[in-house]
């Protein structure tokens, strides 16, 4: 008995070869699908809203008239959110993170931090913000204040601040953690001036992709109950505040009645990408200039 | 050694009395045992720390559960899942969740319709047919694509999706469940495909060389080698994909509208449980009436819903999980 018929195996190359090459194609035209829809995106978003951004509409606040309507409150309320979040996120995270790698025993306790971390990852941003709603903004009496979202946000993008702590931190060889042992040097003292540098660029950039994540996010801040139109600037963490994405929200929602606000919340998706954009390169550049290789 | 006795010799000057070794050492130990202090709280703080994000996950599910249960009080469980009927507002409010599971389900299919082909085939062409050259040049894009905020989704759902596909679907209404259940397709590809294209990239490439060697194509690898070896990774990816488009917020809130439709039919508006959210916390809903309750029932709901989904990727993946 012949194990492979030479003929028929003639006669199916060629059908098989082409599948393979209509394959590759189809493959190829998946993957290229992605970078249609962005650019599509990126250039529907440009030209509906570049033309609408000037001084006037960065500096301006907020009006229902859509020639004087300004974000200059949405940047500040941004900025304050973020002054709240950074913080919070990087003292939870990385302490979080130091306890896991360094301090807990490989038992019970820890496999349960990590499995409630992974959840947590997993449950969608608007039930945050009904815990938020619920526990900051009620229980605590705060209102929806920049303390409240800050609080929440915080919460929210924990996982991703852990998680890329933990893997900066597992990364520091081992050698110099007994180096550190060595010379005499506690737990702590080796964890402070030994693991945190060294392992500080793969932290900063876990930071940073968690505080973009957080200033586009939407859905909590909504739920906490941001109002649509909020004239006064926000001037501290007890004020009531609207931030890039609520306000994009709101215009685009209310697009349906004026159709200039369409152009608004372009032009606020083009400042809001911007911003993100500056972020994601920073966490780029420190990641390249500054990670060591051991 | 020159410098522990110029050290000694100035403790001898400076206090101007004798002092031996074991003194010094005694010396050390009062200014270590504040040392010794910290070393001993340092854990605990962590610790304390770290427990705050199972706090979260407490603080979640009691304040879901205390308000799901006051809300079961005023609207019976039964009629709560059964109900086709949900109409919050007014005089007869009547709360049956199926219009929003429905929407949920189906804005979920067609993301999934969407994100489970075109990103288990960006997985391939990345894994098995790109060259190296070619990913560096790709993988960054669907890494933009994934860092773009859901709202920027949204916008684009509603203000180019939307009024494109009306163009030769006529009886597409202007909010309908078919435009942002595609975007949030669109949204997930990124995740499918990065999370695909990991698994397949951790199968030993012995494996695919061993293929080729008895004369199959690429294709072939691909299809009877690879994907069977990685597929625990790659359910795993479609799960947490559809547990994503089940929690996805603004895009639905954005351009699905709010009608409370029991519908299966994707051109009409429809309502999905976290638009729902969205809409009833929007209004500011008077803490205590029913509809407020509805809130947490409907978030409680979605909860379990996500929860499910990802424990089942996470049972997936370390069940089925083939080691090389």
């Amino acid at each position: 008995m012949k194990y492979v018929d030479a003929k028929q195996v003639h006669k199916k190359m060629g059908s098989r070869l082409l599948a393979n090459k209509l394959a590759k194609a189809l493959f190829l035209m998946a993957t290229l699908f992605g970078l249609v829809v962005l650019v599509v995106l990126i250039y529907r978003v440009l030209t509906a809203g570049l033309p609408w951004i000037n001084m006037d509409f960065l500096t301006n606040r907020l009006s229902t008239d859509p020639g004087r309507a300004g974000i200059w409150g949405a940047i500040m309320g941004t900025f304050w959110l973020m002054l709240v979040v950074a913080p919070v996120t990087m003292i939870l995270g990385i302490g979080t993170a130091i306890y896991l790698e360094e301090y807990a025993t490989k038992g019970r306790i820890s496999s349960f931090i990590k499995t409630n971390i992974s959840n947590l990852a997993g449950v969608p941003s608007v039930v945050f913000g009904i815990l938020g709603l619920t526990v900051f903004a009620r229980a605590l009496d705060l209102g929806s204040v920049v303390l409240a979202g800050g609080l929440t946000m915080a919460l929210l993008v924990l996982p991703v601040v852990v998680v890329a702590s933990q893997e900066a931190i597992r990364a520091v060889p081992q050698f110099l953690r007994e180096a550190s042992f060595g010379m005499g040097a506690t737990k702590w003292q080796t964890i402070k001036n030994v693991v945190l540098p060294a392992a500080l660029p793969g932290i900063l950039t876990g930071v940073i992709l968690a505080l973009s994540r957080a200033i586009g996010e939407t859905a909590p801040l909504v739920v906490i109950g941001i109002p649509a139109l909020l004239i006064p600037i926000p001037d501290g963490i007890f004020d009531k505040f609207t931030i890039l994405p609520v306000q994009i929200y709101y215009w685009t929602i209310d697009s349906a009645l004026v159709a200039e606000y369409a152009n608004l919340a372009a032009a606020t998706i083009v400042i809001l990408l911007l911003v993100l954009f500056v972020m994601n390169s920073i966490a780029i550049l420190i990641r390249n200039k500054f990670q060591k290789r051991y | 050694m020159k410098g522990v006795l110029h050290v000694a010799k100035s403790v001898v000057h400076d206090s101007g009395k004798k002092l031996n070794v074991r003194e010094i050492i005694q010396e050390k130990k009062k200014t270590k045992s504040v040392s010794n202090l910290t070393e001993k709280l340092i854990p605990k703080i962590l610790f304390g720390i770290a427990a705050i994000s199972v706090f979260t996950t407490i603080g979640i599910v009691l304040t879901l559960l205390t308000e799901t249960i006051a809300f079961f009080k005023d609207v019976p469980f039964i009629d709560f899942f059964t109900g086709t009927k949900l109409k919050p507002l007014g005089e007869n409010a009547v709360f049956g969740v199926l219009p929003l599971l429905t929407g949920t389900l189906i804005s979920t299919v067609i993301a999934m319709l969407v994100a489970i082909p075109v990103g288990l085939m960006t997985a391939i062409f990345l894994s098995e047919y790109a060259s190296e050259r070619t990913r560096k040049v790709l993988k960054p894009i669907l890494e933009i694509l994934a860092g773009i905020p859901t709202i920027v989704y949204g916008f684009f759902a509603f203000t180019f999706v939307t009024p494109l596909l009306r163009s030769f679907i006529p009886g597409l209404e202007p909010t309908n469940i078919l435009s942002p259940g595609i975007v949030m397709g669109i949204m997930i590809i990124p995740m499918v495909a990065s999370l695909s294209e990991d698994a397949m990239s951790s199968v030993p490439n012995a494996m695919r060389e061993g293929a080729l060697a008895l004369g199959a194509t690429k294709l072939e690898v691909t299809w009877k080698v690879v994907i069977p070896a990685a597929i625990s990774g790659i359910i795993a990816s479609f799960v947490l994909g559809i547990s994503r488009a089940i929690g996805e917020t603004m895009i639905v809130a954005i351009a699905s509208g709010s009608s409370k439709n029991f519908t299966f039919d994707v051109t009409q508006s429809m309502q999905t449980m976290t638009a729902y959210i969205v809409e009833v916390t929007g209004g500011e809903a008077a803490a205590g009436t029913t509809l407020y309750y509805s809130l947490y029932a409907v978030a409680m709901t979605l909860f379990v819903f996500t929860l499910i989904m990802n424990l089942v990727a996470q049972y997936i993946s370390r069940r089925f999980r083939e080691e090389y």
